[in-house]
């Protein structure tokens, strides 16, 4: 088990680099350094002096993957390139352009996030797979049908209206919660209910689909019948048996997205005013801030593979069956 | 089933906790209190004053550094005051041998001016850990290293704060920073061609930052010549030759004073990691504080307990009076506790929440506008019914800023030169002027608000002119007591003779295709294309729109790459030499990398340009600015758009506000009644209970089948499964 | 000629995939397994009346995509003949008089009047000036009317009871044509075959069919003899009808659910087939590839990677003659970049699905023959994985349709001059905040994009249930 999750591990350093020089191909491509200096600098009365002061402080004057001016391990160290990602692997995440500190800021803004996300993700677990098995129950029957058909529907709607409308009504014409805006502690709840019960909504449909498969085809199999064969009564079938063996399936789709919750949402946490790590990417982009967008992009990454890892892990609790070593 | 049961009992309880106003975004403790509630879009990038140029900055930079000059708040047209300073400084000219002119002699012999700031005593700075003293008067906080600031994340963790009064110093420190190697302040480009002596500062300064890159810079160890000390409480600034518009940049944040105590507190090593800069807690001595500061959520000014006496202005405008903008004479200022400013990003909550009362005032955005306001028979703008019932306020004026599509005077085709030819060009350039209607422009995209434009200078200007005399000639005709745009027969004609008739070349044949260059943002929204195009296509002119991203139009316009492009000016000043300056020849973006993007250059207008720069507002003044518009007029570089007019609501209870497009220092005049904004707030925020009791009885209906169809089910696979 | 016909990039792909499409359906249909699914798709009636929908939707995408540019009135005789810049298609041809009768801004459905008040100058009894502020009445929406506005409900009632006369009498028609032709393949009284098709028992789901074109052409009909005459979901800020905003849409979104696939299938295909089947080394290079790309925020990587093409774009202008055709380019990049971000997903499951196969005794024995690698993967790997590529391919569809909507919002997404849908929900939100309320741009777009998306998910559905060998027995 250790072993294995230490390769995982050693496997991730690889992983993020690539991811690296994705984003840096891409986004130095779009803007050359000289493009990220009159943004920051504004619009108004900006000289090209100013402009060179300003990478020569922050270090994007140097060429950005190889330095053939220098000799040694210069050609690969003294580049933008290693400059900037380098320090990265140690959580050092430097500064936005406007001379924020980014861990700081991420450390600020993963709780509003988290605050959207972790009632969204357990909310919405929760009342995906009882309605599933609630279908899966009267798999067969006129309710089946229609809650299929409902959940198609319902999937086949694009999340901007549900926010749209959600909030169109709610806030606007029943005034029932604050249109937008976020607080910290408790005073928090009544803005988070109306994006988490949009949240909620809008990922029923997919998800209850999905799960319903799964059950069903559990419920196919031979135990299932022999569990019902001894007597057990069906709601006991399906919780005991049914909920517990569909687990893998979905742990696989459900573990993985965990540490993604960090991440936040881009549109929810826009509309609904949330300062989270969302609009924070979102500010970035528009900002072109390239060092937010780089430690966002490797952040995600990492998340991503320690949700892999995660999956992993989670199997051996689940099903004692599954060892990893080899 | 138990989630919805469970989703049906949490609004329940939602419900139980309901008194009134469910939707107040802000704490329960708050209601009641003397606290003015706004909305920001941008996040500010700097506070800094050295750096802060944007708007969105300066709402909240002006409440808290005070330069030397102010611009009075009620008086029309704007008219510096004194701030900090005892006086509006008189400026001294200075011949070639430092003897000094009479103030009306001729630009030509004056070779420097001097102006002589004195500012009051007893003035002292908000309260701040930077000037805390021990004892024995020694700084408390000027030498700590990591280990003191353990612990400490923001400044309020720093248990002492003192304050200090204000002297002449300050000011020469802040003008010393504006060139500052570190700080790339945007206007010492600017500054250093008219303040003696400091472009040679910054470069000493940048030799001595290169030499110890990490260290704190001590301005005060490097003298600048142009700046000079007179007493504790008086400095001087020598500018070369004539710069009238110097006073208007004294009123501005750049000039405001910064203490040393506070730049070296700042300085030391591990604040900056902690995001303890200048740049995010300001210090400074005017009416409001920075007391959080979150700028991706919310920013609080709190009242500077430390503020100098300063009153309500007891003369203004003829109505001020009236519409009751004197009721506060003579009370000390600032009137509002507190204010807190929200991260607004969209528009509609924004908006909403303004309806809702928990804004106390707000821009409108073009799409409520309807809502807000409908334009009277007479055209002006009035309040909706709606609007006026609840008693909203509106506020209206134009602002010192104009929108242009300009010509790239260097492309063969629109510029003429080697090209078409410039007759040709320039006929083309009117043509278009008449054609493209800026009066429906501004009625579909702007909701009426704005004017459309007749030269570059804004109303509110010197130089501006109302009525026939300040009509564009070459667009406009004047019928039944108003300018009337010519009609596009006459647009077409012009096109004939430049050679294009029909929009076909006549010789060749070729359609005529033009191209646009614009960001997604701006003119680049689709709607406004087809708007754009409908209107080329009315003289038969093929139009290509190229819209791109900021920096890709900014590139674009720098290599005078575009051929016609949209584009906006505020203005820094109300002075026209900031609008005439944009097209002036020495300005020019390929030949001298300016702001004239349009690269035009007329000699005669560069001659009077020069001429027209440093003069008083005199009637010879007035004359040169004619001359100048009506070449401008002639040569339509520009197809002059409009100049937008702000259009700002308040609630009733909000009072004292007159809009002002110059000075962002207002706050401390607004005053708000608090019972009146709880009633309202009270009355308006009734929520709608019925949807939920319809979506509770909705479940109710849901469940019962539901149930009888799990009992039915459970006996049917019961008995299939005994069966078996 | 009149007209200097235009392929843009996108149209020939669209009508390589129409063509490619056809191909490799008559192709799967040699092959047994496949055939028997796609009969199983035939007879299922909610496939079918998506399946009918959705070939709505294709023809009024496959018309937008034939494109011209008009010629230019010429003065004289002797002028070259030249071509105007703008791009039009076939069916802006068709709808001509929806894209030109532009009214000056907002105007409700079927109105006749505008939705806001405008001052106008009328002129009194002595000849003085002054201005009043009226709803303007419309230039283009129900001016036929002349000044019998109040006959408009008369009028709007008689035409959509013609044009619902008109379709049953259609679809009474089409019906009986199809029983005809059933009756002559099955040798059956036309009588008896029409029975058997309202009864449905005919192994092909004709009743489906039959009904969705009904209910088609009953509300299309109505549409589109009032669209001749009115805005039947009223014009945008700018005056231009919705309707035909709604028919151009349709294109883009087809276009980024199908061209996307393009890029998607070759290399999820060839990788995930190479890992699978050759393990090792290969195996490790491809699945380093798909986990890190996979692991980049998936609107990241996006919003990067159409920055970066809009540099490009913008960096050579000289590569287009037109704005259509600059904005085709963008719609294709992001197709392309949709693409790239997607097909990881796919390939890991054909990764694992050929892991399974190549264990499989007749290929361990065919490679036990000696037979070449290329031959095993041609013949025996690749149309085994065909069902799920089906699947994929289907069920991805709609996925692009709203992740197309999210990304135009965010604005990363179509070119901006680009009629589609996530450029009509970004035009028409602000809209919701006014008062009155603008809520018919939003509405038809909604209303539009569900149909696609909802034809599309269960069509998916049947697809994936008839192919999949799991649930195949099952239904």
């Amino acid at each position: 088990m250790f072993a294995y999750l230490l390769r995982r591990l050693l496997y991730a350093i690889p992983i993020l680099l690539g991811v690296n020089l994705i984003t840096f191909a891409l986004f130095f491509v779009v803007n050359t350094p000289d493009d990220m200096a009159r943004m920051q600098l504004g619009v108004k009365r900006v000289t090209p002096e100013a402009i060179e002061k300003w990478k020569t402080e922050r270090g994007y004057d140097k060429p950005l993957f190889l330095n053939p001016a220098v000799s040694g391990v210069g050609v690969v160290t003294d580049t933008i390139f290693f400059a900037k990602s380098a320090r990265m692997f140690v959580g050092d995440f430097g500064r936005a352009e406007d001379g924020r500190d980014i861990t700081r800021e991420i450390g600020l803004r993963m709780g509003p996030s988290l605050a959207i996300a972790l009632p969204t993700f357990i909310l919405g677990l929760f009342v995906t797979v009882s309605f599933a098995l609630l279908l899966a129950f009267f798999r067969a029957t006129y309710l089946d049908f229609w809650g299929v058909v409902l959940c198609v529907a319902m999937m086949s709607i694009s999340g901007l209206f549900y926010i749209i409308g959600g909030q169109y009504l709610v806030s606007k014409l029943w005034r029932l919660v604050p249109i937008s805006g976020y607080a910290v502690g408790l005073d928090a709840w009544k803005f988070l209910i109306l994006p988490v019960v949009i949240g909620v909504i809008s990922g029923v449909g997919a998800s209850t689909r999905w799960y319903r498969t799964i059950f069903l085809e559990e419920i196919g199999k031979d135990y299932v019948r022999t569990a019902r064969a001894k007597g057990l009564s069906e709601p006991t079938v399906l919780f005991r048996h049914v909920l517990r063996n569909a687990m893998i399936p979905i742990l696989t789709g459900v573990v993985v997205v965990i540490p993604l919750l960090f991440m936040g949402s881009l549109l929810t946490e826009s509309f609904f005013g949330i300062p989270g790590l969302g609009s924070y990417t979102i500010d970035a982009i528009q900002a072109q801030d390239f060092a937010v967008v780089r430690a966002m992009v490797f952040i995600g990454s990492g998340l991503y593979i320690a949700g892999l890892i995660l999956t992993d892990i989670s199997y051996t609790f689940v099903d004692p069956r599954i060892r990893f070593d080899r | 089933m138990r989630a919805v049961r469970s989703f049906f009992l949490m609004l329940l309880l939602t419900l139980a906790a309901c008194g009134s106003e469910q939707n107040d975004p802000y704490p329960t403790s708050e209601r009641g209190q003397s606290i003015f509630y706004s909305a920001f879009t941008e996040r500010p990038k700097h506070l800094d004053p050295a750096q802060s140029y944007t708007e969105d900055e300066s709402i909240f930079t002006a409440q808290i550094y005070e330069p030397p000059l102010q611009y009075h708040y009620l008086k029309r047209p704007y008219t510096l005051v004194a701030g900090t300073a005892e006086r509006v400084p008189e400026p001294l000219f200075l011949d070639a041998r430092g003897n000094p002119l009479p103030p009306e002699a001729p630009s030509s012999l004056v070779v420097s001016s001097v102006y002589e700031v004195r500012i009051k005593p007893g003035i002292l700075y908000q309260p701040h850990p930077a000037f805390a003293t021990d004892g024995n008067g020694r700084l408390l906080y000027a030498e700590l290293d990591a280990k003191a600031l353990r612990g400490i994340d923001a400044l309020a963790d720093f248990p002492v704060t003192g304050t200090r009064e204000l002297t002449a110093d300050d000011y020469i420190y802040q003008i010393k920073r504006l060139a500052h190697p570190r700080l790339h302040s945007p206007i010492f480009g600017m500054m250093a061609a008219h303040i003696v002596g400091l472009k040679e500062f910054g470069e000493t300064l940048a030799l001595a930052s290169r030499e110890q890159p990490d260290a704190w810079l001590d301005l005060d160890r490097f003298p600048l010549e142009g700046v000079t000390r007179v007493d504790r409480y008086t400095y001087r600034v020598r500018l070369t030759g004539r710069y009238p518009q110097f006073l208007y940049w004294l009123a501005m944040p750049f000039f405001a004073p910064v203490p040393r105590e506070a730049d070296r507190f700042y300085s030391q090593p591990g604040m900056a990691e902690k995001n303890l800069t200048l740049d995010w807690y300001p210090v400074g001595t005017g009416p409001y504080m920075l007391t959080e500061n979150n700028p991706n959520s919310r920013m609080v000014l709190s009242r500077n307990p430390n503020f100098r006496r300063e009153t309500y202005p007891c003369e203004g405008d003829d109505g001020d009076s009236e519409s009751g903008l004197l009721k506060d004479c003579g009370k000390p200022l600032p009137l509002i506790e507190t204010a807190v400013f929200t991260r607004e990003k969209e528009s509609i909550p924004y908006w909403n929440k303004f309806l809702q009362g928990y804004y106390d005032a707000s821009g409108i955005s073009s799409d409520s506008f309807d809502q807000a306001v409908r334009l009277s028979v007479g055209g002006d703008v009035q309040l909706s019914d709606d609007m006026r019932e609840r008693g909203i306020r509106l506020l209206t004026s134009v602002r010192a800023s104009t929108f242009y599509m300009g010509f790239n005077m260097l492309d063969p085709v629109v510029g003429g030169k080697s090209g078409v030819g410039e007759e040709r060009a320039r006929k083309l350039r009117q043509a278009l002027s008449i054609a493209i209607d800026q009066e429906e422009f501004i009625s579909i995209f702007m909701n009426g608000r704005g004017i459309a434009a007749m030269s570059p200078l804004p109303p509110g200007l010197f130089g501006y002119e109302e009525g026939e005399a300040g009509i564009n000639p070459v667009v406009y005709a004047w019928k039944n007591g108003r300018a009337q745009r010519k009609s596009v027969d006459e647009a077409k004609k012009l096109l004939a003779e430049a050679g294009w008739p029909n929009g076909r070349d006549a010789k060749t044949g070729e359609p005529l295709v033009l191209n646009l260059d614009t960001t997604s943002g701006g003119m680049g929204d689709k709607s406004r294309l087809d708007w754009l195009i409908r209107q080329f296509g009315k003289l038969d002119i093929q139009l290509v729109v190229r819209a791109t991203d900021f920096n890709r139009f900014q590139e674009k316009l720098r290599k005078g790459a575009v051929q016609i492009y949209f584009l906006g000016w505020n203005a820094d000043y109300p002075d026209p030499e900031n609008f005439f300056f944009l097209l002036s020849g020495s300005e020019g973006q390929i030949a001298h990398g300016g702001e004239n993007k349009s690269n035009y250059a007329n000699a005669e207008y560069d001659r009077l340009f020069v001429e027209m720069k440093d003069m008083g507002n005199t009637p010879e003044r007035l004359k040169i600015v004619r001359r100048m518009k009506h070449i401008l007029q002639h040569d339509a570089p520009w197809i002059f758009g409009f100049h937008p007019k702000s259009y700002t609501l308040g609630h009733a209870w909000l009072h004292n506000r007159k809009p002002n497009d110059v000075a962002n220092n207002i706050l401390k005049y607004q005053r708000i009644d608090v019972a009146e904004r709880v009633l309202r707030r009270h009355e308006w925020n009734a929520p709608v209970l019925w949807p939920l009791v319809f979506l509770g009885v909705g479940l109710v209906f849901l469940i019962v089948p539901a149930v009888i169809a799990y009992r039915r089910r459970e006996r049917s696979i019961a008995r299939s499964t005994s069966e078996h | 000629m009149k007209f200097l016909p235009v392929l843009l990039w996108s149209d020939a792909l669209i009508w390589f995939l129409a063509i490619a499409g056809t191909i490799l359906g008559a192709l799967s249909w040699r092959n047994a397994p496949l055939r028997a699914a796609w009969r199983r798709v035939g007879s299922s009636r909610t496939g079918m009346a998506s399946a009918t929908l959705l070939s709505v939707f294709l023809l009024v995408g496959l018309l937008d995509s034939l494109h011209y540019r008009p010629r230019l009135e010429s003065g004289g005789q002797d002028q070259p003949v030249a071509y105007a810049v703008e791009v039009l298609s076939l069916l802006d041809a068709i709808a001509a008089p929806l894209r030109t009768r532009n009214e000056k801004t907002y105007s409700a459905p079927l109105a006749t009047r505008a939705y806001a008040k405008e001052s106008i100058e009328v002129v009194d009894a002595d000849g003085r000036v002054h201005a009043e502020r009226v709803f303007p009445r419309l230039k283009f929406g129900g001016a036929h009317l002349g000044n019998d506005e109040g006959k408009r409900a008369e009028d709007v009632l008689r035409r959509v009871l013609s044009a619902g006369g008109l379709a049953f009498g259609l679809l009474g028609l089409v019906s009986f044509g199809v029983s005809i032709w059933l009756a002559r393949g099955q040798k059956v009284s036309p009588g008896q075959s029409w029975r058997l098709i309202w009864k449905g028992e005919t192994e092909f789901a004709w009743n489906a069919v039959l009904i969705t074109l009904g209910a088609l052409l009953l509300v299309l009909l109505p549409v589109l003899a009032l669209c001749v005459d009115y805005h039947v979901f009223g014009t945008d800020k700018v005056g231009q009808d919705v309707f035909y905003q709604i028919l151009k849409s349709v294109r883009t979104a087809l276009v980024i659910g199908l061209v996307t696939t393009l890029v998607t299938l070759p290399l999820a295909i060839g990788l995930g087939v190479l890992a699978g089947y050759f393990r090792g080394w290969v195996d490790d290079v491809i699945q380093y590839l798909y986990t890190t790309l996979s692991s980049i925020p998936g609107v990241l990587l996006i919003a990067a990677a159409v920055l970066m093409m809009q540099v490009i774009i913008d960096t050579h202008p000289q590569w287009f003659s037109t704005a259509a055709e600059r904005a085709d380019l963008r719609l294709l990049a992001l197709c392309f970049i949709l693409g790239l971000t997607s097909w990881t997903g796919l390939c890991r499951l054909l990764r694992g699905e050929t892991l399974k196969l190549r264990e499989l005794e007749y290929i361990q024995a065919a490679q036990a023959f000696g037979v070449a690698d290329l031959r095993i993967l041609l013949r025996h790997i690749l149309p085994n994985l065909m069902h799920i590529v089906i699947i994929a391919l289907v069920m991805d569809f709609s996925n692009l349709v709203l992740a197309e909507a999210v990304l135009s919002y965010v604005g990363i997404g179509v070119d901006p001059t680009m009629i589609s849908f996530g450029t009509m929900i970004n035009n028409a939100r602000m809209e919701l905040a006014r008062e009155p309320m603008v809520w018919w741009s939003l509405a038809a777009a909604f209303a539009f994009m569900f149909a696609l998306v909802l034809a599309a998910n269960l069509f998916a559905d049947v697809v994936r249930d008839a192919f999949d060998p799991r649930t195949a027995g099952a239904s």
